[in-house]
């Protein structure tokens, strides 16, 4: 049993596929980053099909967060290129960028504290150039029933799991054709942590949105993901299904505690 | 009482120029974290297009009273806006980035420029203007003593509360405003989610010169009598207003302006008048002491 049979209720096919047919959504190719003097990445390399979700794991320190913050436009890249759907982003402006229908729900979750629930799924709203954004809040509802009860209490407010529904509700709401996820389950209780895997699962079968999802918890991001890469030092070293990965062992020593 | 009255009405009229100059200083320290210090010289600029407005629409011979201030006070908004979006581009945006003194030295370095470029392209002398609104309502008499709401009082505490009443509603109702809300709360996030960060910080300030326009022609209605050099000392009170009803919070600059029109007002009224100023800047020095984020800054906790 594969991966994506457990998804088969979303109507796609198998892993490869229907992939290998299409041009991916995100490519990048050979890109190198760096914050001042620190080398950050080097020559990463990594695609993202349209309808996957591709993981990135590593260790704390390895790049993870920098190579997301890149795709979004800041660090500049000081090599190599970002492609989206066919359209060279490299170095354009972070706005430019996430009206190109890029979201992140960004290390940190950065709610905005003095802004309430709904102001800050608004904001989510501002790279919609048109368009009333009341049916997305509706869908966010649906993922995340619990932003509903708290529209009015300001962001800062919030639990930490509350806030990291906030602020993947709040990327979902400019309709993006990939999200970037960083650490959804970071200092989260492992039942909120399992709420957040099953959204995304869910958004990505019923929605067929693409994710690339930055995870630290290993064990569950190559499980919900169909790829996934693997980030030491600011060079990707490895590279394959989330199966495949899940079943090498210098990953299960690495990054999964051994078991 | 009726001495009182008088000096409370002209508390309150000069705390509204305060309280908008303030709001300005506090906006661009709330999105980019940096006092203006050139902003006093952008009012004294909006005061300075107003009477030269005000002087061509007279040569032209044309308005009176009501129209002609409209006419002032829309010249004087759009043509000082210009300066503050300008001074932005070119003294500020480059340094963004720069270590946190960069752009309060610049500021500092732009105060100088505008009021240099004033004095020579103006002349240096105090600039006197005919009395546009003269007379007011008698509210009541107090054996010889007479209080007076002056017309240009009413003016003044009239335009500033409309002008406040459209800038609420855009820093809380549109879209515009809720950026620049976002952009003062993470403006990395603020990009993130699309916001064109530098447009917005652009128009921060020019928001934030109109206002001081506004501010400036209302001095100048007031008071008659405008100078190069007006803008220092306005401004630092202004500065003071923003501190004292704490940096960063709009309504607090508002409530800190009146305060310090009054203080001002009152301590003229009932000490000296030599001392007023040393009044206003003891202010200060006292909230900087006992109450540094000032009466409605930030105290909540917030979780990270």
């Amino acid at each position: 049993m594969t991966a994506s049979d457990d998804r088969s209720g979303a109507g796609r096919g198998g892993l490869n596929r229907p992939h290998q047919a299409t041009a991916p959504l995100l490519e990048v190719d050979g890109l190198s980053a760096a914050y001042g003097a620190v080398q950050a990445l080097t020559d990463v390399s990594l695609q993202v099909m349209p309808g996957e979700i591709v993981t990135l794991i590593g260790a704390n320190g390895a790049g993870k967060s920098t190579l997301l913050m890149t795709l979004c436009g800041e660090p500049k890249p000081r090599a190599g290129r970002v492609v989206l759907a066919g359209e060279d982003i490299t170095g354009a402006p972070t706005h430019a960028i996430m009206r190109r229908g890029v979201a992140q729900s960004p290390e940190g979750r950065r709610v905005f504290p003095r802004m309430t629930v709904r102001e800050n799924l608004l904001m989510g709203a501002e790279a919609l150039t048109r368009g009333d954004p009341t049916p997305q809040l509706e869908r966010v509802f649906v993922l995340f029933p619990r932003l509903k009860e708290r529209l009015a209490q300001r962001g800062g407010t919030l639990s930490g799991g509350e806030q990291q529904m906030l602020a993947i509700g709040r990327a979902l709401m400019s309709r993006p054709r990939l999200l970037l996820l960083d650490e959804p389950s970071l200092g989260l209780a492992p039942l909120v942590v399992k709420q957040i895997f099953e959204a995304i699962r869910a958004l990505n079968a019923e929605t067929g949105l693409t994710v690339l999802l930055v995870e630290q918890n290993a064990f569950q991001a190559l499980r919900l993901a169909h790829r996934g890469y693997v980030l030491v030092n600011g060079r990707i070293t490895m590279a394959g299904t989330g199966q495949e990965l899940l079943a090498r062992p210098e990953i299960r020593a690495a990054y999964l505690g051994g078991h | 009482m009726a001495y009182a009255l008088q000096q409370l009405i002209n508390g309150i009229s000069l705390g509204m120029i305060y309280g908008l100059i303030a709001v300005g200083y506090t906006m661009v320290y709330g999105i980019i974290g940096m006092i203006n210090f050139a902003h006093g010289d952008v009012f004294m600029v909006g005061a300075f297009v107003a009477l030269i407005s005000l002087l061509l629409l007279q040569a032209g011979g044309v308005l009176d009273g009501p129209a002609a201030i409209l006419v002032m006070l829309l010249v004087s908004m759009a043509i000082t806006a210009l300066y503050g979006w300008t001074a932005e581009r070119v003294a500020y945006r480059p340094l963004r980035g720069s270590f946190r003194l960069a752009p309060l030295i610049t500021a500092i370095g732009l105060s100088i420029v505008l009021q240099n470029f004033v004095q020579v392209s103006q002349g240096a002398r105090p600039k006197p203007t005919e009395t546009l609104l003269p007379g007011g309502w008698e509210v009541m008499r107090d054996g010889a003593f007479v209080v007076q709401f002056s017309y240009s009082q009413m003016l003044i505490i009239g335009i500033t509360l409309a002008v406040l009443a459209v800038f609420t509603v855009l820093v809380t109702r549109t879209p515009l405003g809720r950026a620049m809300r976002a952009c003062e709360q993470d403006r990395k996030m603020a990009a993130l989610l699309g916001i064109d960060t530098d447009r917005t910080i652009s128009l921060t300030f020019v928001i934030g010169a109109a206002l001081a326009a506004v501010a400036g022609t209302m001095y100048l209605l007031r008071y008659g009598v405008i100078d190069f050099y007006i803008g220092f000392l306005a401004g630092v009170k202004a500065f003071t207003a923003a501190v004292l009803g704490g940096i960063g919070s709009l309504p607090g600059a508002v409530l800190g302006g009146l305060l310090i029109g009054l203080i001002e007002t009152f301590w003229s009224a009932y000490f000296s008048v030599q001392y007023k100023d040393v009044a206003a800047f003891s202010v200060l020095v006292l909230t900087l002491i006992f109450l540094p984020t000032g009466l409605l800054g930030r105290q909540e906790v917030e979780k990270v």
